[in-house]
């Protein structure tokens, strides 16, 4: 009961918090946007429209929001972009949590010497610049999705298996966690079945809060034009085209631009509004 | 202090070690070398040419070769630009990145404090919000979209400055890289410098100095001021380390002649002493921002100083 109490009372926090709320519609808007329209548009994101290249955004034609150099559909490419942002952004967000969760859990509990070595390499990688790790790696295995993921996925997991740690440690004394050891529940067991569940909370804050970061570090890849290849596109490819040719068509740099700054702006104010719905120290 | 800090640079030799073993094993682990060209080159050349670099060593020799340079502080010759050496091209290229981002960080830290301050003490009026505001958007709008849109706008249309180059002590070049730059760095500043202040102007110790009668004036400079600047220092640690990496973006952009250029076509063209020695340079430029921020920590918050 109190478990079901905790979450009607986050929900009913997050309600009341307009921005959040906001942020969490246009997120929602943005997919399905990104989902429906490469299926309801006549264009694609990669067959050329000879007949009109280079348009500024009109009602007339259908080019809504104009095309490239090419005659590809701005709108249609941009969606694609979208689609693959928020995929890179969940897919590395979840390879974070997992990473991070599965870490900081178990330093915490098993404690002593694991735990230091463990806190140790994080203190460790904390001084690795990992751009440069994350450039290296994508050029030289190849420009591969799945690579992008992992690759940033597992460079960022560090700061959210630092706070699992410290929640780990003060569920570790709780009695739920004693009564489990006697009954004789073991160490991957207690982890899994009894501490993950209890972070939950913290851990969707820190994945929300994970996520445009994680965005932003894929677009700033492909901005560098380290990732997805082309003719497929993402929004840090479509901004760094449209900074090729601004001056004369500038709304090849805004459109995508606005649309990749307001996957980020609405992930940050959900974020921050869920931190306050589920925020411990509040409560 | 002077034990702690030889501790602390004790401690930092195998955090550089893993970072070199790292990149040297991530480079040595790719098919490919960095002479691998399209045409194919004579069979002799080849091998004189491998032999030149060491790269006819087994891989182990070639690791201990680069940590024993590395330990007299010499990264090696670049692969890619023949002739030079890697100290050569960084000592070329870090001054534009350390005056590029000097200059960021300083626009960042007045003009970030000065509204975050400003937005604490008008906590909740239309100013705070539209500020704060403000803030997201900086923090949401990444430094590629910032850069160009701010060449479209000042040099493009108004023509106030030049759209990118650089020339060496030229005012104008810097300015548009610089506030690009300091652009996201001030908008993080700002709102962390609103929540400490909030918390700090909130704590007992202050309602008793205006219980006294002090003007606000003295509260903020004598009280408020100093914890108030500790998450600040904290967060400058990262922020240091951001603006110099962060200037990858800003070079492309901007055309600067900084190392992150060198950076990525080192990486494009297998040129592994420039990449790695880069990568350390980086490195270690983590580890002493950090330590630098712990130092000032220290000094700043009595706390921390006894608690040691």
């Amino acid at each position: 009961m109190s478990e079901r109490g905790l979450w009607q009372d986050a929900w009913r926090r997050l309600k009341r918090n307009r921005a959040a709320m906001a942020g969490g519609v246009l997120l929602l808007v943005i997919l399905l946007a990104a989902l429906l329209l490469p299926f309801v548009s006549p264009y694609t994101y990669y067959s050329p429209d000879w007949d009109h290249l280079v348009q500024p955004p009109r009602f007339r034609g259908w080019h809504f929001l104009g095309t490239d150099a090419l005659g590809r559909d701005l709108l249609v490419r941009t969606m694609w972009g979208c689609r693959i942002s928020l995929l890179v952004g969940i897919a590395a967000s979840l390879v974070t949590v997992v990473i991070g969760v599965l870490w900081g859990t178990t330093a915490g509990y098993v404690g002593g010497r694991l735990d230091a070595l463990m806190m140790r390499t994080v203190d460790v990688l904390y001084s690795v610049p990992f751009i440069p790790f994350v450039i290296v790696l994508t050029v030289l295995f190849g420009r591969e999705l799945l690579l992008i993921f992992v690759a940033i996925g597992a460079v960022s997991w560090l700061d959210i298996a630092r706070i699992v740690r410290g929640q780990t440690l003060t569920l570790k004394n709780r009695e739920f966690v004693e009564a489990a050891r006697v009954a004789g529940v073991g160490t991957p067991a207690m982890i899994l079945r009894h501490l993950v569940p209890n972070l939950i909370g913290i851990v969707i804050i820190y994945s929300t809060l994970t996520i445009p970061s994680v965005i932003l570090f894929e677009a700033f890849l492909s901005f560098l034009g380290l990732g997805v290849q082309s003719p497929m596109t993402s929004l840090g490819s479509l901004v760094a085209e449209g900074a090729g040719r601004m001056q004369s068509y500038p709304h090849l740099l805004l459109v995508p631009a606005v649309f990749l700054a307001a996957i980020i702006y609405a992930f940050n104010y959900l974020g921050d509004g869920l931190r306050d719905a589920l925020d411990p120290r509040d409560r | 202090m002077l034990r702690y800090l030889l501790r602390r640079l004790l401690g930092a030799i195998p955090t550089l070690l893993v970072i070199a073993t790292l990149a040297f094993a991530m480079l040595h682990a790719v098919p490919g070398g960095p002479f691998d060209s399209a045409k194919p080159m004579e069979p002799e050349i080849r091998k004189a040419i491998l032999a030149k670099y060491h790269l006819d060593e087994p891989v182990w020799q070639q690791y201990l070769r680069y940590l024993g340079d590395l330990a007299h502080g010499n990264l090696g010759p670049s692969f890619q630009y023949r002739g030079t050496s890697v100290n050569e091209l960084v000592a070329q290229g870090f001054p534009v990145d350390v005056t590029v981002g000097g200059t960021a960080l300083l626009v960042a830290l007045l003009a970030g404090s000065a509204i975050g301050l400003y937005a604490a003490l008008h906590r909740n009026s239309r100013w705070d919000y539209l500020l704060m505001g403000l803030a997201v958007v900086g923090i949401s709008v990444p430094l590629f979209v910032i850069a160009p849109t701010l060449v479209l706008v000042f040099a493009i249309h108004l023509r106030w400055l030049p759209p990118g180059d650089w020339v060496s002590g030229s005012l104008s070049h810097l300015v548009l890289p610089a506030l690009a730059l300091a652009f996201p760095y001030t908008a993080y500043i700002a709102r962390l410098m609103r929540g400490s202040a909030l918390e700090v102007l909130g704590s007992p110790y202050i309602r008793t100095a205006r219980a006294k009668g002090l003007p606000l004036r003295t509260i903020m400079l004598r009280h408020a001021l100093r914890p108030t600047l500790l998450p600040l220092v904290s967060f400058l640690g990262p922020a240091i380390a951001g603006v110099i990496t962060g200037s990858i973006v800003i070079e492309t952009v901007f055309a600067l002649p900084g190392i992150g250029r060198f950076f990525t076509t080192g990486a494009l063209n297998r040129d592994y002493t420039l990449v790695m020695g880069i990568t350390i340079l980086y490195g270690a430029l983590i580890i002493v921002c950090n330590l630098l921020v712990d130092l000032a920590y220290a000094l700043l918050d009595p706390r921390v100083r006894h608690e040691r």
